[in-house]
């Protein structure tokens, strides 16, 4: 079977309101993943656009942006997993190209929120749990992440500090990476003494919704070896669910769709977590980042919090995670998140990371969840 | 009648599990047990995706459950503005049956334990609206 490599990564600032349509910030990511390749859009056989529908003005986006890139008439579709459609969308591509239909496809993943105004925003905060049986108590978001991070307190004396020293980390990193939102390095007290929103999580324990997008260009084996000098191989891929209720759940201290995602990756990638060199976490929250370092095997579970404690995934550290600012700095906007995800790692591996670059990285990882633990992907990327 | 006035905002009305609303005006929160296969379901459903029958019947769910998590939300989304601060909670219950709700407010949040024993009771909102929420058992 063909191997598949990521040749081209781009994304655009993430902002608060970033002030052009969709398609122009769309092509913001597009020309940085195309840009420096030795081909043009006429190569593309295919393109996949990720968003969540729900903040979309426009309906249909996929033969919009396919418009505007020019990709017509290749074919071009939508999918869909929230906060890790873009991520579904390198899935998806790498089945596309696995199967020998088609050679290079082009992944673009999109959110613009300030096309909402903040009480549209809020209407859809209150539909995003089981709309007949969660929805109507008030749930949200920041709620479900926040009963996780209660139980992993009551469980394994997991503390507020400790969650905080997620969010300390993450900032310091965000500070140098000018494509981020959030641009402040933090304190442990600056986010200890910030607003509760659900308890135990604060203001400063959640990322803010952006406006933003990603690319990826993603190529069978013999081609991404003649259009690039350093192709990134991707080689495990895994994705798996898990309740829509929060009734449903089996565990309320991990995520079992990053669990299953995760042994999938491995599996197929041949890997173990101690050889992941560089990883970026679905840090939605800074104890999402905690969940993920056990859910992904970098930590037994209960020791989350005593890596980062350690300071072990600190760029220098044991296991480096988020070293771009994660979500927490960079903003999470929903369809673009993965796909800003995966451009981190596969900077990485290049060794052009020259914000925060992990020394000789060879192996990395990208975990990205959509909702609250609904849907997991992981993905293991290769120099 | 069905969903429409469940909870303190509804955003869909319709379903064949309808009689659960029912049942909480006369004082029972229920859930639902396949007739073919046994199996038990919270949320109710009727259909069983185990067995593929669509005939189950109504149980009350009764006694006490321990508390294994909660939050209090103190930003609610459209419609909750004036609810908030509120605390949601699961709950486990015997049979296997997990149950998400609101701790009712009488409980103050310095005074939650997990692991305490809380017991479901229907109770009646503003505006004819109604919903359950968990009590101290
Ligand atoms: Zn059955």
């Amino acid at each position: 079977m063909e191997e598949v490599a990521i040749v081209g990564v781009g994304q655009s600032t993430f902002t608060r309101k970033c002030g052009v349509s969709v398609r122009e910030l769309c092509f913001q990511a597009y020309k940085e993943a195309m840009e420096g390749l030795d081909i043009t859009k006429d190569d593309i056989d295919a393109s996949i656009v990720c968003s969540a529908p729900e903040y979309d003005k426009q309906r249909t986006p996929s033969g919009l942006i396919s418009e505007y890139l020019e990709l017509t008439p290749k074919p071009t579709f939508y999918v869909e997993s929230v906060c890790s459609s873009s991520s579904t969308g390198l899935r998806v591509a790498w089945s596309l190209i696995k199967s020998g239909l088609h050679k290079v496809v082009a992944v673009i993943g999109f959110q613009k929120m300030s096309e909402l105004t903040s009480r549209e925003a809020a209407e859809r905060m209150g539909r995003g749990g089981d709309i007949i049986w969660e929805s109507p108590f008030g749930i949200t978001m920041p709620a479900g992440y926040a009963m996780y991070a209660r139980a992993h307190m009551a469980k394994y004396d997991t503390t507020e500090e400790q969650m905080a020293m997620v969010r300390v980390k993450n900032s310091s990193y965000g500070a140098r990476n000018p494509k981020a939102n959030y641009r402040k390095e933090l304190s442990i007290d600056d986010v200890m003494n910030s607003d509760v929103i659900t308890s135990p999580l604060k203001m400063f324990d959640c990322c803010a919704n952006c406006d933003g997008s990603s690319s990826i260009i993603v190529a069978r084996g013999d081609v991404a070896k003649r259009v690039s000098k350093i192709p990134i191989w991707v080689i495990g891929v895994g994705a798996a669910t898990d309740t829509m209720t929060m009734s449903g759940r089996k565990s309320v201290t991990g995520l079992e769709c990053s669990q299953e995602a995760a042994r999938q990756a491995y599996e197929m990638a041949g890997v173990k977590p101690e050889d992941i060199d560089v990883a970026e976490v679905h840090d939605c929250f800074t104890i999402s980042e905690i969940l993920a370092y056990e859910d992904l095997g970098f930590a037994k579970p209960g020791e989350g919090a005593r890596l980062i404690e350690e300071k072990q995934t600190y760029a220098d550290g044991k296991i480096p995670v988020n070293v771009d600012g994660g979500l927490l700095s960079k903003g999470h906007p929903i369809g673009a998140t993965g796909g800003s995800q995966i451009r981190t790692i596969v900077r990485q591996l290049r060794g052009e990371a020259t914000e925060a670059q992990v020394k000789g990285a060879e192996i990395g990882l990208v975990h990205n969840v959509g909702g609250v633990g609904q849907y997991g992907n992981v993905t293991i990327l290769r120099r | 009648m069905g969903f429409e006035s469940f909870g303190t905002v509804s955003f869909t009305a319709e379903a064949k599990v309808a009689d659960f609303v029912t049942y909480l005006e006369q004082g029972k929160v229920m859930a639902t047990q396949c007739k073919n296969c046994g199996a038990k379901y919270f949320p109710p459903q009727m259909d069983c995706p185990r067995c593929l029958s669509t005939d189950a019947e109504w149980f009350e769910v009764k006694g006490s459950g321990k508390l294994i998590t909660y939050t209090t939300v103190q930003y609610g989304p459209s419609g909750f503005e004036n609810d908030a601060p509120y605390t949601l909670v699961i709950v486990d219950f015997a049979d296997g049956l997990r149950i998400f709700g609101r701790l009712s407010r009488d409980i103050k949040e310095s005074d939650i334990k997990i692991g305490m024993d809380v017991k479901v009771v229907p109770v009646k909102l503003a505006d004819d609206r109604i919903s359950y929420e968990f009590q101290r058992a």
